[in-house]
């Protein structure tokens, strides 16, 4: 049970015990931060077994993994593994560019990442049981994250004032099962948990998710890219736990040291866009 | 009525939702104070070691622990029943320790070892749906603590005095009659 809480980008085991210690709810074993894929380039791929099999001995805590959109096989490894979720991840370079893989055909649970309701409901048909926003991963830059939560809320509230017969429009134009859609419709939600991920940097990033109806928040380089990970790491959670504190958001933003440095997303050519892979 | 449901991490709102289906008033409790409106307590899912770590961080620990010697029934459920437990297979130390059990966490496995079943729960006339998610289980327990009920003759929900605990997520499902009992268990200890 995730909900209201922090999940962590972690490299290694000891990264691992740290996000554990500060009071994550999950920890993502990498190889690489988004931020270090970016300046990398190349192909980015799952991570070394090792790397999730050393993360898993060492905490109690579930361990997510990344397998690249659409491949079917690094998915089924990590499975084998015994991860405890895995992330059909736009950070990773998309192995197929029209399917993402049928999540109905595994037992592990799957998050996937969507910037706007039509996405996230597709997602779901596939058989993913918790979305996040894509943000932009690795840029330390909150901007993308706030516009899909804006867009995916703004988008269920419109759904929820359509009558029956426009909805069976609506789902002809964002492309998902009118079933899922009569849900948004009836319930105002999701029918699953939805996360913020891609450009939190700092408490009141994450605090600024949770205002705007994030179930939980995921923080991918932010951690281990700041001065002092320990702190941040407990900052952010606490940011997350009493969003609507602000006081207390001031008093654990004190002397975090740097953030990571962040990249202007126009800054950004198409290419370099993690947001926009995956449909 | 009013219940809290401690809302540092985890399965909040469902908790609330379940708790006014069954008749009282949820409120999330963030801070210490406002266990003083409520006549009840519950304890939800979520990561225990992340509750846990919030809990002692906020003062949560010494407020409950006064919250419950004033006789207040606490329910505790997944995370929850870790958090309220004596004794936690493989760790030094207790959270709360308030309730004589000796509990394993993740003892059903990992995230894919999760399943749902129907359980019998004395007290309860039909049986109860339970959604367990890498649930914890109680190894033993102790004086006091009546055993509600058993899932392949491992205990799963307990009762001892004003406290009661749960491996499962009773919230997640339609089903509140567990939250009813615990309703009434806060109406009884209201009357007394």
């Amino acid at each position: 049970m995730q909900k209201g809480g922090v999940i962590m980008d972690v490299m290694n085991a000891e990264q691992a015990k740290i996000a554990e210690a500060a009071g994550a709810t999950a920890v993502m074993a990498l190889e690489r931060v988004p931020s270090d894929i970016r300046a990398a380039g190349g192909v980015a791929r799952m991570a070394d077994p090792t790397i999730v099999e050393e993360v898993m001995k060492v905490v109690s805590i579930p361990v997510m993994a990344k397998a690249r959109i659409g491949h079917y096989v690094e998915a089924k490894v990590l499975e084998s593994l015994g991860v405890d979720y895995l992330d059909e991840s736009e950070v990773l370079t998309p192995a197929d560019e029209v399917f993402h893989i049928d999540k109905w055909d595994f037992t592990v649970p799957f998050v996937c990442g969507a910037k706007d309701l039509g996405e996230a409901l597709r997602r779901i048909g596939e058989g993913a049981s918790m979305i996040r926003t894509k943000g932009e991963p690795g840029t330390g830059n909150i901007v993308e994250a706030v516009r899909h939560m804006r867009l995916i809320n703004s988008q269920i509230r419109k759904v929820q004032s359509m009558s029956k017969d426009e909805l069976y429009a609506e789902a002809k134009n964002l492309g998902v099962p009118y079933d899922l859609l009569l849900g948004v419709h009836e319930s105002g939600k999701l029918p699953v948990v939805n996360f913020a991920a891609g450009g939190v940097a700092t408490p009141a990033d994450a605090a600024l998710m949770m205002h705007l109806g994030a179930d939980g928040v995921f923080v991918g380089s932010g951690i281990f890219k700041s001065d002092n990970p320990e702190k941040f790491a407990r900052a952010i959670v606490e940011a997350t736990t009493h969003y609507q504190d602000y006081k207390l958001i001031a008093e654990v933003s004190k002397n975090l040291g740097a953030p990571m440095k962040g990249i202007e997303i126009s800054k950004l050519s198409p290419s370099e866009r993690m947001s926009d892979r995956g449909w | 009525m009013k219940i809290g449901v401690l809302a540092l991490q985890g399965a909040v709102a469902e908790h609330i939702r379940s708790i006014e289906l069954a008749g009282a008033e949820g409120i999330a409790i963030k801070k210490v104070e406002e266990l003083e409106q409520v006549q009840g307590l519950i304890i939800p899912g979520g990561e225990s070691t992340t509750i846990g770590k919030l809990m002692r961080k906020y003062g949560f620990i010494e407020a409950i622990r006064q919250f419950s010697d004033a006789g207040k029934p606490i329910f505790g459920t997944c995370a929850g029943l870790i958090v309220l437990a004596k004794s936690i297979e493989g760790q030094e130390e207790p959270h709360l320790g308030l309730m004589n059990i000796t509990v394993a966490r993740n003892a059903f496995g990992r995230q894919r070892e999760s399943f749902e079943t129907d359980l019998d729960v004395k007290g309860i006339e039909e049986p109860v749906r339970a959604v367990f998610i890498r649930a914890p289980l109680i190894r033993s327990v102790g004086d006091g603590v009546d055993v509600l009920s058993s899932y392949n003759d491992e205990i799963v929900t307990a009762r001892e005095g004003h406290l009661l605990a749960s491996s499962y997520h009773p919230e997640l499902t339609d089903d509140y009659r567990l939250h009813q009992y615990f309703v009434d268990m806060v109406k009884a200890s209201q009357a007394s």
